[in-house]
């Protein structure tokens, strides 16, 4: 047989092939331009100043990111207490009262999971527009809580459809040792069915968290952004991204350089988090539902 | 000889499934501190019976069952009683072992309990220890009660799902063919705490198996197609049943 | 039993939050669109003259920055996408595969903030010096490859969207081939087909619906993007035939002036884009499911 191959099909097979691997590598390849740019116009500028000052008038050498870094955090921190509440209660929501396929489930249920599906395709940009009609108009200047706000509503879908997935995979049989244990429902839903789902749910929440603090779109007319430390949850802030955005498209170098910084920062919190994040998940997507 | 005292009966008791009739009028009596089993082929209305007496059925949605369940005397469906309630005193264990995930074997025996508002260590370890010295798990376990209740064998896990089901104290305890997943040294070992344990508490058990049935069971019933055809003491439905298909079930014609 | 009464409203309160929120930002977003829209008419949708200051609200030119930009990110990343994907499935072996999957999931977690700046100080000035004068200089006759080699443009916008959304699409074209059952590749092996050939016929055929719904997944998500897109497309509401000249999407110009709005038809205009850009990315998305619903039926 394989006397008649026809050597041309065997060359044109390792050509093919190669392209493929080329492909592979055009896929990567970016991922390691982009560091490697990011540590090399950004490490120089990583000094103290950076994290404790704040940004210096134009044309003056020098300040720092401390203010965004700050910004960020305290925005991600409030969209989290309200955007993970609200996104876990429609996840156990949906997971234990909205079942789909052969159970039939609350007819609210198909609404809701509806309403978060189109939200969570809603360009993040737009979501900026609503809250600014909601929040930054009436109240009548820019705020660290309508950036929040626009955080949140992008956590909530995330977060909802990340747990729902998560509940469904703990076993029909677990929840019914708990009820004919004579424990109700709701303890069952809480301790039981959230408790088996424990590890996996919450490393979900740390990428979502991840996600959204890497997020600048949603902030451009809300916390709209401010070259100093925050006041108040009512006064504008800026924040790691979007800082990283006016400096980028500033004309000024010394911005510029303070923008790798802030990136390389960024980048490399939110690597290391979804790095250990899927090495932790890979050990126990085997542990966590038997 | 006395009258034998009832603990569980039921009276023209009727399961459904949306439309579908799947349980026909059941009228049964379980004796205290006796061990009744339920024998017939697959699929003809065992479980769905066991899982009326602790209103589980009703958890699946679009189930739901007619007919009077006694415990002790009280019914347990109707107005005003909490299924809550009535599965605390009406346990069960399950065919495939259930654990839970994140617990401990400890935390697991005393879930029950734990969240019942249980909380202090002091009531709960004796009545940890004496769940598990019934489930014939203590000796094997004492040294370890703080390991994952899922890092036990298969036959250590049921164990532990008995113990956990017997923790909260209840007077009847269901079981679902609790042996049918395991090997036969984990059956032999639970038949033989079964043969004690129904001492202390009724135990309602449905079974494949007929020998085990015949071992360990003081009064038998059997089932066909959402009927129970004839129950009554295990000798003599063994030896010499009253129906004709208890007989052909029996000697192995069907099932 | 009140205990769980009690769980379940509140369970159902906290969800039905966000139905209602849907409800209040499709409203406000259309009421705050109207005024523009009345204004304007069906200009809107054909005129491709964007003039905030003489109250010139045409979106034509947006909707082809928008359509043009998603779409040749679409054609730079469904081939190396898809390749990328084949050689996880077929190709390399499992730890490698491990390894070149993991750097993707990386390549996905990088905010866009960092992308667009990327591609203002790396990629734009390599293509005004670089790419930009080698293709005009080679294949000047095309049209696309006309005009001042400014560095930013649609191109540029192009090549970073397409590197956006590469994790993406690999990902799903990879689910898409692992679903096919070994034995279609086992038989074409048996056939005595080469390596590229059992691709070829075994997987690549039977992926065909599956990498269609992943490629309108993907480009739902090009449409969505937004700083990336802004920092290096040029910002510059005109329609060219040439990839080297700047344009903008809807997306982009909401970022540019959506903050600063002149006036009250302004903002109400830019709100009528926000509108245009909500249908533009449900109307993929539901094509999308509509796809997905049809691929498992069948």
């Amino acid at each position: 047989m394989s006397r008649f191959r026809n050597p041309y099909r065997k060359w044109k097979s390792r050509v093919l092939l190669s392209l493929l691997g080329l492909g592979a590598l055009a896929a990567v390849f970016p991922l390691v331009m982009i560091l490697l740019h990011l540590v090399r116009e950004g490490w120089s500028a990583l000094n103290l100043a950076f994290f404790t000052e704040t940004q210096k008038p134009v044309g003056e050498l020098g300040g720092g990111m401390a203010h965004s870094i700050l910004g960020t955090l305290g925005l991600v921190g409030l969209a989290s207490g309200i955007g993970i509440p609200l996104g876990l209660a429609s996840g156990v929501y949906l997971s234990e009262y909205g079942g789909t396929g052969q159970r039939s489930g609350e007819r609210l249920a198909g609404w809701v999971r509806f309403a978060l599906e189109l939200f969570s395709s809603t360009p993040s940009i737009l979501i900026g527009v609503f809250v600014y009609g909601l929040v930054v108009v009436p109240m009548k200047h820019f705020s660290l809580l309508a950036g929040a706000l626009a955080l949140a509503l992008i956590l909530i879908p995330l977060v909802a459809r990340t747990s729902e997935e998560l509940l469904r995979l703990v076993p029909g049989s677990l929840r019914e040792a708990g009820l004919a244990l004579g424990i109700p429902r709701w303890k069952v839903i809480l301790h039981i069915v959230l408790g088996s789902a424990r590890p996996a749910v919450l490393a979900s929440l740390v990428l979502a968290v991840a996600r959204i603090a890497g997020e600048t779109a949603p902030l451009v007319f809300t916390s709209f952004g401010s070259p100093s430390f925050v006041k108040g949850i009512t006064e504008p802030t800026s924040a790691l991204p979007l800082q990283i955005y006016t400096y980028a498209i500033s004309p000024f170098e010394e911005w510029h350089r303070m923008a790798w910084a802030g990136a390389l920062l960024l980048v490399a919190l939110v690597l290391i988090l979804n790095a250990v994040m899927r090495v932790l998940s890979h050990g126990l997507g085997g542990g966590a539902h038997e | 000889m006395s009258k034998p005292q009832i603990e569980l009966e039921t009276r023209g008791l009727e399961a459904y499934f949306g439309d579908h009739r799947a349980l026909h009028g059941i009228s049964l009596q379980a004796e205290k501190f006796k061990l009744l089993a339920l024998i017939g082929p697959s699929g003809c209305g065992k479980s769905t019976f066991i899982r009326c007496l602790n209103r589980l059925h009703e958890e699946t949605p679009g189930a739901w069952a007619q007919g009077e369940v006694l415990l002790e005397g009280e019914p347990i469906y109707g107005k005003g009683v909490d299924p809550v309630s009535i599965r605390r005193k009406i346990g069960m264990v399950f065919q495939r072992p259930n654990p839970f995930p994140m617990m401990s074997i400890y935390e697991n025996v005393a879930s029950g309990l734990l969240l019942a508002g249980v909380k202090s260590r002091k009531e709960l370890d004796p009545l940890v220890e004496r769940s598990l010295k019934q489930a014939a798990l203590w000796d094997e376990v004492k040294d370890q009660l703080k390991k994952p209740g899922t890092r036990l064998s298969g036959g250590q896990q049921q164990r532990l799902c008995i113990a956990r089901a017997l923790a909260v104290s209840p007077p009847v305890l269901l079981m679902d063919e609790p042996t049918s997943a395991l090997d036969p040294i984990s059956t032999a070992r639970i038949e033989e705490l079964l043969v004690e344990l129904k001492k202390s508490v009724t135990v309602i058990m449905v079974t494949h198996n007929m020998q085990q049935a015949a071992r360990i069971s003081d009064q038998t019933a059997f089932f066909l197609m959402g009927e129970m055809v004839e129950s009554g003491a295990t000798e003599q439905i063994f030896t010499n049943p009253k129906d004709a298909r208890t007989e052909q079930y029996i000697t192995g014609r069907f099932g | 039993m009140k205990g769980d009464r009690i769980f379940l409203g509140a369970l159902r309160a906290l969800s039905g939050l966000s139905l209602a929120l849907l409800l209040v930002f499709v409203g406000l977003l259309a009421h705050q669109a109207w005024p523009a829209l009345r204004h304007s008419g069906l200009s809107f949708l054909s005129s491709s003259d964007w003039d905030p200051g003489s109250d010139g609200f045409g979106a034509l030119a947006l909707i082809y920055g928008t359509v043009v930009s998603s779409v040749l990110a679409l054609v730079i990343a469904v081939p190396v996408s898809v390749a990328a994907a084949l050689c996880l499935t077929e190709v390399f072996s499992k730890r490698v595969a491990w390894l070149v999957s993991f750097l993707i999931e990386m390549l996905a977690a990088i905010p866009s903030v960092v992308f667009g700046l990327w591609g203002i100080f790396v990629l734009a000035p390599f293509f005004r010096s670089g790419l930009q004068p080698f293709l005009s200089e080679k294949l000047s006759f095309l049209p696309l490859f006309s005009g001042p080699p400014l560095g930013v443009g649609m191109l540029t916008a192009g090549v970073v969207l397409a590197i956006m959304i590469t994790p993406t699409l690999t990902a799903l074209s990879r689910e898409v081939f692992a679903s096919i059952p070994r034995i279609q590749r086992e038989a074409a092996l048996a056939l005595g087909a080469t390596a590229w050939e059992t691709i070829s016929l075994s997987v690549l055929k039977s992926a065909r619906s599956g990498l269609a719904t992943a490629v309108i997944l993907a480009w739902g998500r090009a449409l969505g993007e937004t700083m990336a897109v802004t920092m290096v497309i040029g910002n510059r509401p005109q329609i060219q035939a040439s990839l080297f000249a700047p344009a903008q999407t809807l997306a982009s110009v909401l970022a540019n002036e959506y903050a600063e709005a002149s006036g009250d038809l302004h903002l109400s205009a830019l709100s009528a884009v926000g509108l245009a850009l909500l249908l533009v990315s449900l109307l993929v998305h539901g094509l999308s499911r509509v796809l997905i619903k049809r691929g498992s039926a069948a």
